[in-house]
């Protein structure tokens, strides 16, 4: 086992620049910075480079599945900042809420791949010149192969019914003198590049989506129509080299969204928002139905339904009964029944007005907790407003979000719950609850990358398979004093014993004859 | 049958197969336990399991039947919702259990492994008890991100390819106890049946190299439905993440064990660790993790 076991490393190394073999033999005197650096690519394209790459890879991926990330919760990562700034700040600087995009991240895989091409690149040229030469020649000590055996024979025949065996077998036959060397099952190393190839491929997608591709999102009411332009969007991000200009043009209206829930338990159970697409704009519309696991896609842009909410329609009045707002205000959805938050701002009225509001879909009282929603659908809705006058601070500069209201130089006026088509008078004014409409959170995404990444992917699982699955052996006939055969399995799937013991029966077979 | 009354079976056919799995466990460890006896004029016992084959046969033919009966609990549950019994924890955890049995099933048919019954019948008597007491949900329609026939696809491959990581990774631990046996000066008589420690070896390494392609294509069916459902293939959700890391590990299994020749015991834990991160994910990423696959239900 043991000996076997080396032959096989030894076949796997002699293709890799630095293997084991070669790190016991590093030089250290006088080798000059040509002689530094090959040392260096030999360090790092060795297998055991490799192999703690990988094993890095795996560590580093920890941290970012334990602290929140930037790109898939910010507000928890705000929460680390508000609750211990100083350990956010350092947590930051190590790029914990930023794992995979983080230095040290990349470093590692990049590190790892460059030891992959420079590992599977000359593997490649040495199989295709192995695959063009004849198998290697005889050893001359066929008794330390595996299955080694002596076989009773016609000797002079012998040679040339292996051959026949050899060749029924589909083997590859070098057949020199007075013995045959024949190897089978080169696919294996095929696959097993092509596995390592294909991985390249896959971060080759990756990094073009990276690069070159964009994704933003934009919130819109029933009704509304979205043309596909960056300023349509609350939030939109291009790759490095992704210029605004290049965004697919088309324009949709949102003309039906329909959430249906299972009744006893309120959990949603399908989401259906109705579309008209015009792609490219100008041409007639066609209706398109988008669903959460059916995107409407054009080239390589899609659109993906991703959330939904309620906006609750109003309409706010002066003292003198002059309509100063009218129309719908998106809230944010805060737990499964659909309690939704936001504010309605009032510049154009003096002193300025403005609500801190939540909108319930189907109300429910109770002394410990007030009005709160029972269900996610509109059955019961309630406005529950909280009334300010004063200053917005919307001229102050500072960013605001359109969901909250800034309070810091307003004063509280009044409170109220509203049930539908009821008014509420603060004094200064009043505010109707109209109604209701149902928004659509709309991910758009540009991604010119990923059908690299599904190739590289399909051929990495069946160059997997290949590798996994098939056999690479050696058999070997040398007639002398006696008929020798013996072998020698690539990796360690069983089988070679078999052949080899059919091969002798063949071999055995005509002697019988010959008596 | 209506969905109810269905879903009511199945949880009746769960209970049913509590009690078969109790009696199987019980047929196993009165087989081990009552085959002990005593070597004459020596200070040690060894195992007779001749003397206890009937009750050892009692717990296979329960091993049958539990199988049986958990496959009817699996597939009424999914009939009940009319879809794929592998929406929410309860679920993955019955189907899960019914993919151990079927291993165990298999491998007693092959290798004749009967004294693995005992602890398979204790695991799937753990699993389906905390199935039905904490992560139990009545049968309900799937959420809108789950509607896909991926669902079937990823969820089915990434089970099997999780049941056959536990068969490895038990493979691997009954190798290190062997191992520390042998290196104290040879096996208990209760070991005696156990295969040794190359085959042990070159078992975990065959089931973990027939499995890895089954686990690579789970992840690429799940990102290529994430692709679908959420607009991104990748977005290294802590599930994703998890996957990814228990991919890693066992790449590298692969690759220290044919380039680099590691065997026996340092391959064993090797395979351990990496089966680990596999269940660190199923447990403490649905029960405690955040992110987009929230779907235990819990």
């Amino acid at each position: 086992m043991g000996a076997d076991y080396q032959l096989t490393t030894r076949l796997d190394l002699q293709f890799c620049a630095g293997g084991l073999m070669e790190q016991n033999e590093i030089q250290r005197p006088n080798i000059g910075v040509i002689g530094m650096l090959r040392w260096a690519w030999r360090q790092l394209t060795s297998m055991r480079t490799a192999l703690i790459l990988l094993m890095l890879l795996g560590v580093a991926a920890i941290p970012g599945s334990l602290f929140p990330q930037r790109s898939q919760n910010p507000q928890k990562v705000d929460s680390y900042f508000t609750s211990d700034p100083t350990l956010a700040k350092w947590m930051d600087r190590l790029h914990l809420f930023n794992v995979y995009a983080s230095p040290w991240f990349s470093a590692i895989y990049l590190l790892l791949f460059i030891s992959l091409i420079g590992c599977v690149l000359p593997r490649t040229v040495s199989h295709l010149r192995a695959i063009a030469k004849k198998p290697p020649l005889t050893p001359r000590n066929l008794d330390r192969m595996e299955g080694y055996r002596i076989v009773s024979t016609d000797q002079e025949r012998a040679l040339d019914i292996s051959q026949q065996w050899l060749k029924s077998h589909r083997f590859r036959i070098r057949r020199e003198g007075n013995s045959i060397s024949a190897e089978k099952g080169y696919s294996r190393e095929t696959g097993n590049l092509l596995f390592h190839l294909s991985l390249i491929l896959i971060l080759v997608g990756v990094a073009l989506g990276g690069l070159l591709g964009m994704k933003g999102e934009a919130i819109l009411n029933v009704g509304d129509r979205f043309i596909n332009t960056p300023t349509s969007y609350d939030n939109i991000s291009y790759g490095k080299f992704q210029g605004q200009g290049s965004l697919v043009p088309f324009s949709l209206t949102v003309k039906n969204f329909v959430a249906s829930y299972v009744p006893t338990t309120g959990q949603p159970s399908n989401y259906v928002l109705t579309t008209d697409i015009s792609a490219p704009i100008g041409i007639t519309a066609k209706e398109v139905v988008i669903k959460v696991n059916k995107p409407w896609t054009s080239g390589s842009t899609k659109v993906y339904l991703q959330a939904n909410g309620y906006s609750p329609v109003v309409t706010v009045r002066d003292k003198s009964g002059h309509i100063t707002f009218q129309g719908a205000v998106i809230f944010l959805p805060q737990d499964a029944n659909l309690s939704s938050l936001g504010a309605i701002k009032i510049p154009d009225m003096t002193p300025q007005i403005g609500f801190i509001a939540s909108f319930i879909p189907t109300a429910t009282s109770s002394a410990a907790r007030g009005i709160f929603s029972t269900y996610p659908e509109v059955l019961d809705p309630r406005l529950v407003l909280s009334a300010w006058k004063g200053n917005l601070g919307l001229d102050s500069g500072t960013p605001q979000s359109v969901y909250s209201l800034n309070t810091s130089k307003m004063t509280k006026i009044g409170l109220k719950a509203l049930t539908l088509g009821s008014t509420y008078d603060f004094g200064a004014g009043s505010i109707t609850f109209d109604g209701w409409k149902a928004w659509v959170n709309l991910q758009i995404v540009d991604d010119p990358g990923k059908m690299y990444a599904l190739y590289g992917a399909i051929f990495a699982i069946l160059g997997l398979l290949i590798s996994l699955f098939t056999r690479q052996r050696r058999i070997w006939i040398k007639v002398g004093d006696d008929v020798e055969i013996a072998g020698l399995a690539k990796n360690g799937i069983p089988g070679l014993e078999e052949e080899l013991i059919a091969l002798a029966r063949a071999l055995e077979e005509v002697r019988g004859d010959n008596k | 049958m209506t969905s109810t009354s269905l879903a009511y079976f199945s949880n009746g056919a769960i209970y049913a197969c509590l009690a078969i799995f109790t009696i199987a466990f019980l047929s196993h460890a009165i087989e081990v336990s009552w085959s002990v006896r005593n070597v004459e004029g020596h200070d040690r016992t060894e195992f007779d399991f001749e003397k206890t084959a009937r009750v050892g046969r009692i717990g296979t033919a329960m091993m049958i039947l539990g199988f049986a009966v958990l496959m009817v609990a699996v597939v009424t549950r999914g009939l009940s919702a009319h879809r794929v019994p592998w929406g929410n924890m309860y679920e993955f955890s019955i189907t899960g259990a019914l993919m151990l049995t079927a291993a165990y099933l298999f491998a007693f048919a092959k290798y004749k492994v009967r004294w693995l019954g005992l602890p398979v019948s204790i695991s799937v008597l753990l699993t389906l008890g905390t199935a039905i007491t904490v992560l139990y949900r009545p049968s309900a329609p799937l959420v809108p991100a789950l509607k896909s026939p991926w669902l079937a696809i990823h969820v089915l491959a990434a089970i099997i390819s999780g049941g056959v990581f536990l068969v490895a990774n038990l493979v691997a631990a009954t190798f290190l106890i062997m191992e520390r046996y042998e290196l104290k000066g040879g096996r208990p008589q209760w070991a005696s049946k156990i295969p040794s420690l190359e085959n042990l070896d070159q078992l975990s390494y065959r089931l973990i190299a027939f499995v890895f392609p089954l686990w690579t294509f789970a992840v690429i069916a799940g990102a290529i439905w994430a692709e679908s459902a959420w607009g991104k293939y990748w977005s290294w959700d802590p599930k994703e993440t998890w996957a990814f890391i228990t991919w890693v590990a066992y790449a590298a299994y692969l690759h220290a064990r044919v380039t680099v020749g590691w065997r026996g015991r340092r391959a064993a834990w090797l395979c351990i660790f990496a089966g680990s991160t596999f269940l660190f994910n199923y447990i403490w990423v649905n029960i405690w993790g955040t992110g987009l696959h929230t779907y235990s239900g819990l």
